[in-house]
């Protein structure tokens, strides 16, 4: 039986695990098991396995598409780099590869789009822009209603909002 | 101060309890967090990885969740076994054990936080409580990283939620886990059952002790394996509610086996005191096993007058770089053995010999 990451050496570590109730096999060499964290079970998740095995052949589709390896122009990843490894190089990473990852993150997470904490910073953006959103909206109507008097203040509103941009 | 002067004491650590603390043994919130602009750990150039160290150091010693009292150093500064140590009070994770300049930790006075710098991600944060206490450590950890949030521009998408190393992480980067003492799923043969039913949820199951699938010391980890898509709060509250049904089915294996199986319970117990207290040369996995079978013991209270700490405590320096500060010469494999059976026969004097008339045997209605 050969290694399923280098498919060179003879696999000698065998792991089984349960997930999502699927018992999933996974057949080593010492060396990529070591690389891979295998010898830790406290660390040690077979999703990033499977992730670095299965997500890049899907990366590899969606690059052929595109025609050629996608690379980070920040850090400088490739995908022959997330086959490696399983890991992204920044966080930059995330939208060059984007559409290789979609179908993965599908299939291993709840869903794909965040819930739950939003860091301050980014909310106060988001509350932001969305304040912006409602004024223009109000001034619109204002200016649909003929009352231009409101749509002055609704003006001046924006033009102060517009001024004072939330911290990025 | 060195580390080993810093860390509260064996006997001390193995002293803290929480709730549930018969099956749970500790509760773990971990959340994985990036700096913006800088690569992640994995693949930033060392003066990357550097200049990340510097600015995460200072603005996580700032918090006032640390405290001015708290342990801060880099990797490079500890010695291989000192990391290994840490590893064995499940401080820092292995692969956090291999790191050295560039990498660091935080710990506070009172272990209840422990942060890792430069591990696979710029920043992992773990809130650690004693038994089943996991809403405690979210909320903790949660004002822990709100703090940050205002000294540290954190990588973080709309769509994706936190950025993180690895996709698995992607979104709360939050891992939920706990630590379960599970005997009586073992002995009564259900843990395969459980392990099968809890994955089927979305949880992983494993033994934290031991390779493949063997759980050594009866000691398995849940944790949550979904990140993105779901908030902090419903996964820490769907882990909570399986783990209160997993202690539930523990403690009815356990009066099962006291209902029916009572001499084969005793008769474990009874020899792995033996062993324990009389072995000349015991390998860790032996050990874990029977000191498992022991804590059982107490648990049921067949060993009178042995507090549960006393177990816990002996778990932890039966631990191979534990035994090792006992002695300046590296020890083998056989000398270890050798030197934990010696720990253990002076420790186990402590232990009363097992009563199995002190053990009260539920009635038939109880189960
Ligand atoms: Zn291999
Ligand atoms: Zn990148």
């Amino acid at each position: 039986m050969v290694c399923i990451v280098c498919k060179q050496k003879e696999a000698k570590v065998h792991y089984t695990e349960l997930a999502q109730g699927q018992v999933k096999k996974i057949d080593l060499c010492e060396t990529c098991a070591k690389e891979k964290g295998l010898s830790d079970p406290t660390s040690f998740n077979l999703a990033d396995i499977l992730l670095g095995l299965g997500a890049s052949h899907e990366m590899e589709q969606a690059s052929e598409s595109k025609g050629g390896e996608l690379k980070c122009q920040t850090c400088g990843f490739t995908q022959a780099d997330f086959k490696k490894t399983g890991r992204l190089g920044c966080a930059d990473c995330y939208k060059v590869f984007a559409e290789g990852l979609a179908g993965m993150l599908k299939t291993m997470h709840k869903g794909t789009t965040h819930k739950g904490k939003v860091p301050q910073t980014f909310r106060r953006s988001h509350d932001h822009a969305s304040k912006l959103a409602q004024l223009e909206q109000d001034l619109q109507g204002a200016i649909s209603r003929e009352d231009f008097e409101h749509a002055a203040v609704l003006r001046d509103q924006i033009k102060v909002a517009r001024k004072t941009p939330a911290k990025a | 101060m060195n580390i080993l002067e810093f860390l509260i004491s064996p006997s001390d650590a193995a002293k803290r309890s929480g709730p549930h603390d018969k099956v749970v043994l500790s509760s773990r919130v971990r959340l994985a967090r990036n700096i913006r602009g800088v690569p992640f750990p994995g693949h930033a150039r060392k003066a990357d990885r550097v200049r990340a160290f510097e600015t995460l150091m200072p603005a996580v010693q700032s918090l006032n969740q640390v405290g001015s009292d708290a342990f801060a150093e880099s990797m490079e500064k500890l010695s291989q076994n000192e990391k290994k140590v840490l590893v064995e009070r499940h401080l820092i994770s292995r692969e956090h054990e291999a790191k050295g300049v560039g990498s660091g930790i935080v710990l506070n006075r009172e272990e209840t936080l422990c942060l890792m710098v430069n591990e696979e991600d710029h920043l992992r944060m773990q809130a650690l409580r004693p038994g089943l206490q996991l809403g405690q450590a979210w909320m903790s950890l949660d004002s822990v990283d709100t703090d940050l949030e205002s000294r540290l521009e954190i990588a973080f998408s709309e769509q994706y939620g936190f950025l993180t190393a690895c996709p698995t992480n992607l979104g709360t980067g939050i891992r939920v886990s706990a630590m379960l003492h599970l005997p009586g799923l073992v002995l009564g043969e259900q843990i395969n059952q459980i392990i099968q039913a809890v994955s089927k949820l979305g949880l992983a199951v494993r033994g934290l002790y031991g390779e493949g699938t063997e759980a050594l010391g009866n000691v398995f980890q849940v944790s949550n394996q979904m990140t993105l898509g779901e908030s902090e709060l419903e996964i820490v509250e769907r882990i909570n509610k399986v783990l209160l049904q997993i202690i539930e089915h523990e403690e009815n294996a356990r009066l099962t086996l006291l209902e029916k199986k009572a001499k084969v319970l005793f008769n474990h117990i009874g020899r792995a005191y033996g062993t324990l207290a009389n072995a000349h040369s015991i390998s860790s996995k032996e050990t874990m096993n029977q000191l498992s079978l022991l804590r059982l013991g107490v648990d049921i209270g067949m060993i009178p007058g042995t507090p549960k700490s006393l177990v816990d405590e002996l778990f932890l320096l039966s631990q191979p770089a534990h035994l090792q500060l006992k002695t300046p010469d590296k020890l083998d494999a056989e000398q270890r053995d050798m030197l934990r059976s010696d720990m253990l026969r002076d420790r186990m004097r402590e232990v009363a010999r097992p009563d199995h008339l002190g053990v009260v045997i539920p009635p038939k209605a109880a189960a």
